[in-house]
């Protein structure tokens, strides 16, 4: 299927190709050829952001939210930089994204024209690949690659940058079809010797645990089944790292909480104390980890990963499997199967008992209030109220998003966007916004803080626009939350610059903007008021006036192993200064 | 040039002691920005760059060959290689020095000034290396050498009290002996 056709037009039938409904964007001199082209048809929808950042971000919601690769689409210079953090924070995470850039034409590439950039130097540290297109004959293969590179693999972002000229030049279009990558092939199947050499550590394990991460989302809803299946058929207890949640349900017997960081007190012990870990889909990150030299010291590591790059990147593991998560989980259920492996019963019922006592500390426990809205609560409630409906939930970053993590409780993937790696507050209402595009019935909520949801706040304008209902439920506790909490713990409490200072009434806020505003500061009205929210038909911003200095616990400080937690419980004792618990190799850290 | 230096306490872990010096054979596309891309990664995360050359080696396919000279742990040097692979337009990642039998040679041009007993002194010594005079003038010599790296480096002393007025070196080339290629 090859027609004549303007570079301009390639890139819109290109992405009609690719399957692609939306794209989010922001209008500029250097693409002014493809908004032109985009005019002049309905296939792709198209959604005006306020900022090319909440474009990049939109973008990643709806990824992550179907499993599709993003789009978006931003002019030369300004356009492309703007963008910069949503690529990054596409990378850190593998989200699929592709981001098409206007450029200056070829000819003025190099003499600082206006609004030029240098997009592919830029992006080459940001981006899974980049290209910079520089003549029409290579436009689809170029287009079409792009797709292909962002979805393969281990998911990423890929910037193409469009000269102007390249989108006005005429030339033969070519469908997706014939287009094959000479270089990039990720090897999907997992080698089959140590699939069985996996499963014969796994039949032989007494204390293991199953760690899995964002690797089995990105692969798919099937490898979050084959996830289902493997804890059934095993018994093995599992957590997840943040990215993670969802692909196996919350309310999962085998369940042990999120793990790391702000992770349950079972989920980090049960991994410190094991004696097999395996590892599916997930990175060992250092928020995972703690102190490395002292993570799971006992234990034998299976790390099953798309990316060979990840294997003993962190972590020197005992045995690596290269593969695509679905492909690797579903050998192992087979060879499992096959080979009629059980799992040693006594030995797993022992260390059920051991979790169990461990999650009988309750350290998601929090005292109640009965005068101030408690964050945790606040999250609890929202969760009761929304969990029967068809609910995604996105998040800023900072300690919203861990009591998020620790409260809202998800059954299904692809129902919890934020952003993990690169820690990037402002993605919530974008993403969200990106998400309500994808799902436009179903409720999709943005858990905020208040000092993060500013950070991107002029994308209310886009779901006012366009009557996107999402819901923005900020946890406002005037104050940078996570930065007050860790100078409480490393710098005595001096408080430097991390107070919410002069916001704005959120209420009048969501009026000036068009959507609604409701504030809430009373436990005993925080039900109605959730509710008044959920059933409201458009945008709402939600001010839930929360104490001030709750502080996130459990968590691991800064330098310290798994099972050198602090519970919620341990700061309250009057005797125990926290700022001591960390050492100076600890306050290094981040 | 040391850049795994423990910046990060997470470093102490992953020890320091037993540096290697690795070659690694890297074929790539020859399209723009590769280069770019291959040395970005080693300054992104503070990896170490000896030598590194490039030239197209397939002029119809487009391929080029890049050969680095890196130093790290084994762990490091596992690392670079898989991350390196990441890299779209890179075809294979081959470390040479996991091979049993590489040749690795540099060639380089050392000028040299003296007059009297200097100057046949340093022809002497460069019969004794075998490198070939490329240039003279009545008080100059450049001398053209090949070999490994060691050896230029011990010929490049030897110039130096003669009268050493500059280098230029290629950077290593390498290759694996036999019939196999990477």
């Amino acid at each position: 299927m090859s027609k004549q056709m303007t570079g301009a037009e390639m890139i819109v039938e290109a992405l009609k190709d690719q399957g692609v409904d939306t794209v989010f964007g922001y209008p500029g001199g250097a693409v002014l050829p493809i908004y032109d082209a985009l005019f002049q048809q309905n296939a792709v929808g198209h959604v005006l952001v306020r900022h090319e950042q909440g474009a990049a971000h939109a973008a990643e919601g709806y990824a992550r939210s179907t499993g599709k690769v993003g789009v978006l689409l931003v002019t030369s210079g300004p356009g492309a930089t703007n963008a910069i953090t949503g690529l990054t924070d596409a990378l850190l995470d593998s989200i699929p994204l592709v981001c098409l850039t206007g450029q200056v034409p070829t000819h003025l590439i190099g003499s600082d024209a206006f609004q030029e950039c240098d997009t592919v130097g830029i992006t080459r540290h940001c981006t899974k690949h980049n290209y910079l297109v520089r003549s029409i004959e290579d436009l689809p293969r170029i287009l079409h690659e792009a797709f292909y590179v962002a979805r393969s693999g281990r998911p990423g972002p890929v910037v193409v940058d469009l000269p102007k000229d390249v989108q006005f030049a005429s030339g033969l279009y070519q469908g997706p079809l014939n287009i094959q990558h000479k270089t990039y092939q990720p090897r999907l199947k997992g080698d089959a010797e140590r699939i069985r050499e996996a499963v014969a550590m796994m039949a032989k394990a007494k204390r293991p645990v199953i760690y899995s991460g964002g690797g089995v989302i990105n692969s798919g809803p099937q490898a979050s089944k084959l996830l289902r299946d493997l804890v059934a058929l095993t018994g093995f207890p599992i957590t997840s790292t943040l990215m993670g949640l969802g692909a196996y349900p919350a309310s999962g017997d085998n369940w042990l909480g999120m793990l790391g960081m702000h992770g349950t007190y079972e989920a980090n012990h049960t991994m410190h104390d094991c004696d097999l870990m395996i590892a599916v889909g997930a990175r060992f990150d250092d928020r995972i980890t703690g102190r490395l030299d002292a993570f799971s010291p006992g234990s034998k590591k299976i790390h099953i990963d798309i990316d060979p790059s990840s294997i003993n990147k962190n972590v020197k593991v005992d045995l690596a499997i290269v593969g695509d998560c679905a492909h690797v989980l579903e050998d192992m259920i087979g060879v499992w199967r096959a080979e009629g492996c059980k799992a040693d019963e006594a030995a797993l019922g022992a260390w059920w008992k051991q979790i169990d006592h461990w999650r009988a500390r309750k350290s998601l426990a929090y005292r109640a209030s009965k005068t101030t809205i408690k964050p945790q609560y606040a999250v609890q409630r929202l969760y009761e109220l929304t969990k029967d409906r068809d609910t995604y939930i996105t998040t800023e970053v900072g300690q919203h998003q861990m009591w998020a993590a620790q409260h809202y409780h998800f059954e299904e993937p692809n129902r919890w966007m934020t952003s993990g790696g690169l820690g990037t507050m402002g993605y919530g209402l974008p993403a969200a916004i990106g998400t309500q595009m994808a799902h436009p019935k179903s409720l999709v909520i943005d858990i905020a803080g208040e000092a993060s949801i500013l950070m991107n706040m002029q994308e209310m304008s886009t779901a006012v626009q366009y009557r996107l209902p999402v819901k923005i439920f900020i946890l406002n506790n005037e104050y940078m939350g996570m930065v007050r909490q860790w100078q409480e713990l490393l710098h005595g409490g001096r408080y430097s610059e991390s107070y919410s200072a002069a916001l704005p009434d959120f209420v009048k806020l969501a009026e000036a903007y068009g959507g609604k505003g409701i504030r809430c500061s009373d436990p005993a009205d925080l039900d109605r008021a959730i509710l008044e929210m959920i059933d409201y038909p458009g945008p709402v911003i939600f001010d839930c006036v929360v104490s001030k200095e709750e502080n996130c616990f459990p968590m691991i400080p800064s330098g310290k192993a798994h099972n050198e937690m602090i519970l919620a419980e341990l700061s309250d004792d009057a005797g125990v200064e926290i700022g001591s618990i960390i050492d100076e190799k600890g306050k290094m850290l981040v | 040039m040391n850049a795994i230096a423990a910046l990060s306490p997470y470093a102490s872990v992953l020890g320091k002691s037993n540096i290697e010096r690795h070659t690694l054979s890297v074929l790539v596309d020859n399209e723009p920005g590769v280069l770019a891309r291959v040395v970005g990664l080693f300054s992104g995360r503070g990896y170490n760059i000896e030598s590194l050359t490039v030239a197209e080696v397939a002029h119809g396919e487009h391929l080029s060959r890049i050969t680095i000279v890196t130093t790290g742990t084994p762990e490091v040097i596992e690392q670079i290689s898989h991350q390196l692979e990441r890299i779209v337009p890179i075809h294979k990642v081959t470390d040479l020095s996991m091979q049993d039998r590489v040749i690795e040679r540099e060639l380089a041009m050392i000028k040299v000034h003296g007059t009297g007993e200097h100057r046949s002194e340093a022809l002497r010594l460069s019969e004794a290396f075998r490198a070939k005079v490329i240039d003279a003038t009545i008080e100059s010599f450049i001398f053209e050498l090949t070999g490994s790296s060691a050896k230029i480096d011990d010929f490049v002393e030897l110039m130096r009290p003669i009268g050493l007025v500059e280098v230029s070196r290629t950077g290593v080339a390498a290759i694996t002996r036999g019939a196999k290629g990477m």
